[in-house]
């Protein structure tokens, strides 16, 4: 099964300040780390909101909001890929990412992704050829070098 | 919340086995003996986890109990002591390896973990016990797990793991890296076991499932462990994108029925994108690497000509029938001459593909033989018997 831990912003990460060359360092071996195991598929860091934008539908009407976006806490700041054998491997991993050097607090959260496999093979129409070659179009783009 | 802690003890297991078996076989020169340490301070854990809590550091707190017993142990000399008459270690020399063992036991662990698996599908070992050692040893797989993993009964498999460590030991097998086209061959025996983990989890040969999902995932785990483990060798990112991209394809085999899908009639947007990239990314590494001509690579090759057709139609059979040219050149293998000519014949037409399925017919020993005709007919259906009776120019639709 695979896992996104999803990395919580805060109010550093917010004000596009890059964490300290330790951090960094020990976010680096901990990601070695999961490599080395087996278990990353991916992942990513994360501009703060301020460079973002949300995209309100009501009505069936949108509404675009840019950032920045106050409710620090509910925000990310970045997420990584796992793939584990259970819950449990994801929190054990998770359990194991640097604490912060100047001792502010921070917040993992993990969630489970749904596999293809989830999906009956019929809830997804053969019929619609189109959407299916604009998905590989992207990538088969991204493949090609 | 027994339980609760016995999952969390296989979780940090799961995690921790292969490290600390690895480092404990360094010391003790004995890879049977390390992993029996390394139960030990299992059995430990599920006795006192639960009543104490999970540890802060539940990876260290395993590395210091193995390391409590192992210089215990190696003190009283019990459990080595026939091994080191076998070998000539002396009563002055036990007494010289103790004081270095704590230092020792902390040390880097990348080489130990190659050595490792080196050891796990050494080939004084059969081929079932190089699957279960390395299962057992690297994946972190309980005997159970692997029992059911291969729908044996446990006692069948717990009986392969302690005849290997057994012969292991007797054949003094040396826990080291060796050097040059010895590296080379054992190399490819880890690749091959790893491989066929994966094909059992793929193309499930005992029992009523078509696939055992789980056992391509300890596969394709211990593929990319042996990335990080020798990054620099082609056709270990060879094997990786082949088993990420033969396993992009998993959810598209089967319909809702529970009826197998042929590869070209499978829903494409069933195929997972993120194995597909990474499996690309891992192809053009070997490539880079200088992998091109070689079996792995070939293969993984030949599953992104699929992966990145974006239609069955759009496949590049011109491009698969070479690859499979290539590595009918270095496989003796009548599978790859039938796909050989299944790609020649949606390359080139029908006629090119059964003259080649009538010169393997030359060949009776090929024991796939009787699926030729059948595959053909599949392949291309309605153009076996017009080609029969004269060569199509036109190439036919998959």
């Amino acid at each position: 099964m695979r896992f996104m831990m999803i990395v919580k912003a805060n109010k550093d990460s917010e004000d596009g300040k890059l964490p300290s060359a330790s951090m960094i360092a020990a976010t680096g071996r901990y990601s070695e780390e999961l490599a080395k195991a087996g278990v990353l598929l991916g992942g990513e860091g994360l501009h703060p909101t301020s460079k973002g934008a949300r995209v309100k539908f009501a009505g069936g009407k949108a509404t675009v909001v840019d950032g920045p976006f106050a409710e620090v806490k509910e925000l990310i700041g970045g997420y990584w890929l796992l793939q584990v054998k259970s819950k449990e491997e994801a929190i054990e991993w998770a359990r194991r990412y640097p604490p912060a050097d100047d001792g502010t607090e921070g917040e993992l959260e993990l969630r489970q992704l749904y596999e293809l496999e989830d999906f009956p093979s019929d809830l997804i129409s053969d019929e619609d050829k189109a959407k299916e070659k604009a998905l590989f179009e992207g990538a088969a783009r991204n493949a090609k070098r | 919340m027994t339980s609760d802690v016995q999952r969390t003890i296989a979780a940090v297991w799961r995690i921790e086995a292969a490290r600390l078996i690895a480092s404990l076989a360094r010391i003790t020169r004995d890879v049977g003996v390390a992993e029996e340490l390394a139960q030990d301070a299992l059995v430990a854990a599920l006795e006192q986890w639960p009543r104490d809590g999970i540890p802060d550091n539940p990876g260290g707190w395993l590395m210091g109990a193995a390391k409590h017993r192992a210089i215990d142990q190696l003190r009283r000399g019990k459990r080595v002591e026939r091994k080191h008459q076998e070998i000539g270690v002396g009563e002055a020399e036990r007494e010289r390896i103790v004081p270095d063992l704590e230092q020792a036991i902390d040390e880097s662990v990348g080489d130990d973990l190659l050595r490792l698996v080196l050891v796990a599908c050494h080939p004084v070992l059969p081929e079932e016990s190089r699957v279960a050692l390395t299962l057992r040893l690297l994946g972190g797989l309980s005997t159970d797990e692997i029992a059911r993993a291969f729908l044996l009964p446990e006692p069948t498999v717990a009986q392969r793991i302690v005849r290997a460590k057994r012969t292991l030991s007797e054949r003094q097998v040396p826990f080291e890296v060796p050097r040059g086209a010895e590296l080379e061959e054992r190399l490819s025996s880890v690749l091959a076991v790893v491989y066929l983990i994966f094909n059992e989890g793929y193309a499930a040969t005992a029992g009523d499932d078509w696939m055992r999902p789980e056992l391509c995932q300890d596969a394709m785990r211990l593929g990319r462990v042996l990335t990080n483990l020798v990054p620099d060798r082609p056709e270990v990112h060879g094997l990786s994108a082949l088993m990420e991209l033969t396993a992009s394809r998993a959810a598209a085999r089967v319909d809702s029925h529970g009826a197998p899908v042929v590869l070209l009639e499978q829903n494409r947007r069933r195929w997972d994108r993120l194995l597909i990239q990474r499996g690309l990314a891992a192809l053009e590494k070997a490539e880079k690497l200088g992998g091109r001509g070689e079996p792995y690579t070939l293969q993984a090759s030949i599953a992104a000509c699929h992966a990145r057709a974006r239609t069955a139609e759009e496949t590049d059979w011109v491009r698969i029938a070479a690859l499979y040219t290539a590595l009918a050149r270095r496989l003796e293998s009548p599978v790859v001459e039938l796909n050989r000519a299944v790609a020649l014949g949606l390359a080139f037409g029908p006629a090119v593909g059964l003259r080649e399925l009538d010169e393997n017919a030359g060949e009776p020993a090929r024991a796939d033989y009787h699926l030729l005709p059948t595959r053909a007919a599949t392949c291309w259906p309605g153009s076996v018997a017009r080609a029969r009776r004269g060569p199509r120019p036109r190439a036919p639709r998959p």
